[in-house]
């Protein structure tokens, strides 16, 4: 297949010949399985001996739009980084502007965000799998994961109103309440989610094709694994337990009861199992926080500063004195168009399905940020590319890199 | 945060010395060293538990004529650590940005070294491989994130003539 000139054309791949048997190979950014990034591989005979992330094809500067909008535009900016995980993506810009603005929201808001965040892992938990599941040609998982990962984000258009993008958490509180019949979608889905968990064993981590694909490959050590300072499933799958939700609990998360997984393995099987037990905590605290948001009175989700600057159809409909809000279009808060955040810095933290995922905000006390730092989970783990994947061979670089729950738009921001 | 975090705060002036000064802010500590003293004190860090960086961050004083750059790290290994994160930050000449690189220190900071490097102009010394990540080389040299380069949004429409556009056209 080689020619005169040593280069070879494959469909999304580019060969070029460096010296006698050692290849470049451009994968991607245009290829079936990466999606929005280039590895470039230098190979010896089919052995990795250098990979290089080319990443930055979705850049969308978000951290320089974002110094030119008001600080609640911003919520549905940042939120294009992962819209399926868009709870979890907006949330700790959501409480590091609440740190500067020192409010701290109802005890109602916060057991709706740790909803809303558990219902977002899971479904980019499984939207993972389903890519897991293309890249090692298994097509089944695919079409299970994406199938069945459009029950939580109905679940989350029922309480947002938006499947996806739903910039629920806002500065105090969150955007609404969530409907009287919620309580009873959220058993049936974890019922029916905790069923399939066990299906998905059945024919993708036990079946032996996918097992002898990813068990000893792409081995990171626990040593290793920090020292790259990786984020999320792929740490603890390394034996480490760290979790934001453990170290630094936000929101409810110190009043729910769960446990963090943690795999000794540090290798891809590894990495698959610790979504699938991350899958099983999310959905018990789902039902958690669902139990304690049914048995609470109603009372505000968002904070009184906010809340009282409310139109007044805003507090009929809450009232129930208005029997179809549906009819009138309701506008923001008007203290959020004009808001203006203290000078001050402030960094928070949370743990969003494929990781950590940390904010800086930086504010002059105009009605913009000043600096805002994303660093995405994503992004963290973006490294272990370089330094786990040479040693193998070709072949294994899907398996690799499939089970890092890879996402481009998320960290490349 | 107050009385939990003098514990921190004493083992922070422990592992660095008493000379420095930590500033507790919203969700973080602040450390201020000069650029000299920076590898210094993140092997101290190190050295004290904090074992990955989490965000390596700029931000552009124009004002000031300075950029600052803030390394914000913390532990997974150490639970006590975990609870906190740690900044440690300096400021450079914006004329003239030159930092070491602590990616010999922490290898966690060798992709975000360079994501400032593109943004910023700010050069790390000693860093094994300085080139722009996300950026085109083109864009990374006109520093985008420094507070001079203006963004200009786009207009709705396309601001050609009908003369403009056939002759940038690409085929025939």
């Amino acid at each position: 297949m080689a020619e005169a000139s040593g280069a070879v054309a494959l469909p999304g791949m580019e060969v070029r010949q460096l010296e006698r048997n050692l290849y470049e190979v451009y994968i991607g950014p245009a290829h079936p399985g990466s999606g929005h990034m280039r590895i470039i591989v230098r190979v010896e005979g089919d052995v990795m001996v250098e990979v290089d992330p080319d990443i930055g094809f979705v850049h969308r500067t978000m951290e320089k739009l974002s110094e030119g909008r008001d600080w609640m535009k911003n919520i549905p900016l940042f939120e294009r980084m992962a819209i399926l995980d868009a709870c979890n993506v907006t949330l700790p810009y959501v409480e590091a502007v609440e740190k500067l603005l020192d409010v701290d929201p109802p005890e109602r808001a916060k057991y709706l965000r740790t909803l809303l965040c558990e219902i977002n892992r899971v479904a980019s938990h499984l939207y993972g799998f389903g890519i897991f599941g293309v890249f090692l040609g298994h097509s089944t998982l695919y079409m299970w994961a994406f199938g069945d990962r459009e029950i939580f984000v109905e679940l989350a258009e029922k309480l947002t109103g938006a499947r996806l993008t739903h910039s629920y958490p806002m500065f105090g509180g969150v955007r609404r309440d969530m409907p009287d019949d919620f309580g009873k979608h959220v058993r049936k889905a974890t019922a029916y989610m905790r069923r399939r968990l066990d299906e998905y064993a059945k024919i993708f981590l036990n079946n032996p094709n996918i097992r002898s694909r990813l068990e000893g490959v792409g081995v990171i050590p626990k040593g290793r694994a920090v020292e790259m300072g990786l984020a999320g499933p792929n740490v603890r799958a390394s034996g480490v337990k760290y979790d934001v939700r453990l170290a630094e609990p936000y929101e409810a998360y110190d009043r729910v009861d769960f446990e963090i997984p943690v795999y000794e393995e540090g290798d891809s099987l590894a990495r698959a199992w610790q979504r699938v037990d991350e899958i099983r905590q999310s959905l018990s605290i789902m039902e958690q926080a669902v139990d304690w948001l049914e048995k609470h009175p109603r009372e505000g989700f968002i904070h009184e500063k906010f809340w009282k600057t409310a139109p007044p159809i805003y507090k009929q409909v809450y009232a129930g004195a208005v029997p179809y809000a549906g009819k009138y279009r309701v506008k923001m808060i008007p203290l959020y168009a004009s808001l203006r955040v203290p000078a001050g810095r402030s960094f928070a933290r949370v743990e969003s399905g494929r990781g950590e995922i940390t904010y800086y905000v930086e504010s002059d006390g105009k009605d913009t940020p000043y600096r805002v730092r994303v660093v995405s989970g994503s992004f963290r783990n973006v490294i272990a590319f370089k330094y786990a994947m040479p040693g193998h061979r070709l072949a294994d670089l899907p398996a690799i890199y499939g089970s890092f729950d890879y996402f481009p738009p998320e960290w490349d921001r | 945060m107050s009385t939990s975090a003098q514990g921190i705060v004493d083992r922070l002036k422990s592992a660095l010395g008493e000379g420095i000064s930590v500033e507790q802010l919203k969700g973080y500590l602040e450390l201020q060293v000069d650029p000299g003293r920076l590898v210094d004190a993140a092997r101290r860090l190190k050295e004290a538990g904090f074992d990955h960086v989490k965000s390596v961050t700029a931000v552009d004083y124009p004002a000031k004529k300075q950029i600052k750059v803030i390394y914000h790290v913390s532990s997974m290994l150490d639970e006590e650590l975990a609870r906190y994160v740690v900044g440690l930050a300096t400021y450079v000449d914006r004329d003239d940005p030159v930092v070491p690189s602590l990616a010999g220190v922490w290898l966690s900071a060798e992709f975000q070294e360079r994501e400032v490097y593109e943004y910023f102009g700010v050069r790390f010394d000693g860093h094994p491989d300085l080139r722009p990540l996300l950026l085109t080389p083109d864009l990374a040299a006109q520093k985008i994130l420094r507070k001079d380069f203006k963004v200009v949004e786009e207009d709705d429409y396309l601001k050609l003539t009908f003369e403009e556009y056939t002759s940038t056209k690409r085929w025939v």
